[in-house]
């Protein structure tokens, strides 16, 4: 036996306790998320059917739904990502790959991560003020998906970047020593082997966006709506429209707060049946990253 | 046999990270189509040395060159700044110490160079693609898996991939960085059957740890010592009859 043996039951006692104690952190944090679903889902059963997907928001609760809601939601969500992931992928490729290291970068790089932690209702009042009234884009669909697009660039730049610096020094070199330039090292190979990271930000920044309240309703959305944006496809030429952009809007978290607030308690049914359905569209644009990551993750390997 | 032409010519060679100075005016001449082998201690400056022939240092911030290397028949001056550190990378190939090949497959792996110099033509490109591997003696074991990714390769399968890519787009020096440091001593062995056979074709500049190695495969060594070149000669010469007392003091096993 040696001498130290004494010491090594100590210390792996230590081991199991910090298992156990992590097991329960764990059990508990999911526990609280799981409730928190299935009581939503108890709640609004009653709601939780076609008629609710396909209807108008009414002033008879049972007759209510949560159509321009979850259209609003949809348009809002398709313009954050067509503005936030170009924009916040190409400032990461800048800083990460093109940026020279001074002090320029650097304070750009903190201002980056600080920008993450700004409260929500800022962009808000930050939108109301440049897209509604500066640029005159109004209350339409077009100002709160800039809106939420600002408040996501950070998450999708600094996810961006964690992942091109994966992409190891060597990779780099390679392609490099065969005569690539720094353009075609970052779009033949540093982005394409970091695409998985690169999409993970991304549905990571528009599932925060998608319950987002504040901001868009601090620039105006409305409450109440019983019609449905201009719809994008047209029967005539050039088939494309993008008059919807323009259009006064609705969205999920709205439409459920909007929901809780009234007297009558019929209407908590429908807002529990929306949040399940919101609870929902996160889950499943979480579980889309986490399929991509593992899908691409198999791809490249080092 | 050692009477060839000069393919480059270093002369005040210097080399500066920031304010370190990691090179001190080397003067040496690179033989056309011979091996010329680079040791020396770790630290010494061979591989910073070595990179200067492919501009790598451009992509650290914060480097100089000092002197010149004057590449012949053209008679260019490779450190020049006035010279596009591209186009020195389109005419002179690296093959590195961990084996590199990208997560591709092993056909798309080859043909990269070939694409960056805008090779449009799939029947070209898959001649050459053919010619690399085999002049990389990799054809036998891959040709029936060109489009298998060039990963599932072993490590010394991988470092001859890394070879045949280099190969492909007709490098006029191809440039070895300790090539053989992470393989085993077959894979190793057959690395260095390739670079004797490379002669023939490609001017070649290798750096080494393994003196044994330095000796097997090269025409000329130099020895270097803190950033210095302390004896550049045959390596038939160096290795038997050294004419610094340094330079037989590392051979002989005394330090480094």
């Amino acid at each position: 036996m040696l001498a130290a043996s004494g010491g090594v039951v100590r210390r792996k006692r230590f081991d199991r306790l910090f298992v156990v104690l992590g097991m329960l952190v764990l059990i508990a944090a999911l526990a609280v998320l799981l409730a928190l679903f299935t009581d939503l889902v108890r709640q609004g059963a009653a709601r939780l059917n076609p008629d609710f997907l396909t209807s108008f928001a009414s002033r008879r609760p049972a007759q209510a739904g949560i159509l321009a809601a979850w259209v609003g939601t949809s348009l809002i969500m398709l313009v954050t990502a067509c503005v936030a992931v170009p924009v916040g992928v190409a400032a990461a490729i800048h800083l990460e790959e093109y940026a020279p290291k001074n002090w320029l970068t650097a304070i750009i790089e903190i201002n980056v991560t600080n920008l993450a932690g700004v409260p929500s209702i800022i962009y808000g009042l930050l939108a109301l003020g440049l897209f509604v009234y500066e640029f005159g884009l109004g209350q339409s669909i077009l100002a709160a998906g800039l809106t939420l697009a600002l408040l996501i660039l950070p998450i999708v730049i600094v996810a961006t970047r964690e992942a091109l610096r994966a992409v190891p020094r060597t990779i780099r070199e390679a392609a490099y020593a065969l005569g690539a330039t720094r353009w075609e090292v970052t779009a033949h190979h540093v982005l394409p082997y970091s695409m998985g990271g690169v999409l993970t930000g991304m549905i990571i920044g528009l599932s925060r966006a998608i319950g987002e309240t504040a901001p868009i309703i601090t620039i105006g959305a409305l409450s109440f709506i019983a019609f449905l944006p201009t719809p994008p496809f047209t029967g005539e030429f050039p088939f494309l429209s993008f008059a919807w952009l323009g259009d006064p809007f609705t969205a999920m978290p709205i439409q459920m707060f909007n929901w809780v607030s009234r007297p009558d308690p019929a209407f908590r049914v429908n807002a529990a049946a929306a949040g399940a359905i919101l609870l929902g569209m996160t889950l499943l644009m979480n579980g889309l990253a986490i399929w991509l990551r593992h899908r691409l993750r198999k791809t490249f390997q080092w | 046999m050692l009477t060839s032409a000069v393919k480059a010519r270093v002369s005040g060679l210097g080399f500066w990270y920031g304010n370190v100075r990691a090179l001190h005016g080397l003067d040496m001449e690179i033989r056309d189509r011979k091996v010329t082998a680079l040791i020396g201690p770790s630290g010494c400056g061979k591989s910073t040395f070595l990179r200067c022939f492919n501009r790598m240092h451009d992509l650290t911030p914060h480097t100089r060159y000092e002197g010149s290397i004057r590449l012949y028949p053209d008679d260019i001056d490779l450190v020049a700044k006035a010279v596009d550190p591209i186009e020195v990378r389109m005419r002179i190939g690296m093959v590195f110490q961990k084996p590199n090949p990208f997560p591709k497959s092993i056909f798309e792996n080859v043909a990269y160079g070939l694409r960056v110099r805008g090779a449009r033509s799939r029947a070209l490109i898959e001649e050459q693609v053919e010619k690399a591997l085999r002049d990389a003696a990799l054809w036998d074991e891959v040709k029936d898996r060109l489009h298998g990714p060039g990963l599932s390769l072993s490590g010394g399968q991988q470092q001859r991939l890394c070879i045949a890519r280099a190969l492909a787009t007709d490098p006029e020096m191809l440039l070895f960085d300790e090539p053989t440091s992470a393989l085993d001593p077959i894979a190793t062995a057959r690395i260095e059957e390739l670079i004797t056979a490379l002669r023939e074709r490609v001017t070649v500049l290798i750096v080494t740890h393994n003196m044994q190695q330095a000796a097997r495969v090269s025409d000329f060594t130099a020895f270097m010592y803190l950033g210095e070149l302390v004896e550049f000669d045959a390596t038939s010469k160096l290795f038997t009859n050294p004419g610094r007392k340094a330079t037989e003091d590392y051979i002989t096993g005394r330090y480094g």
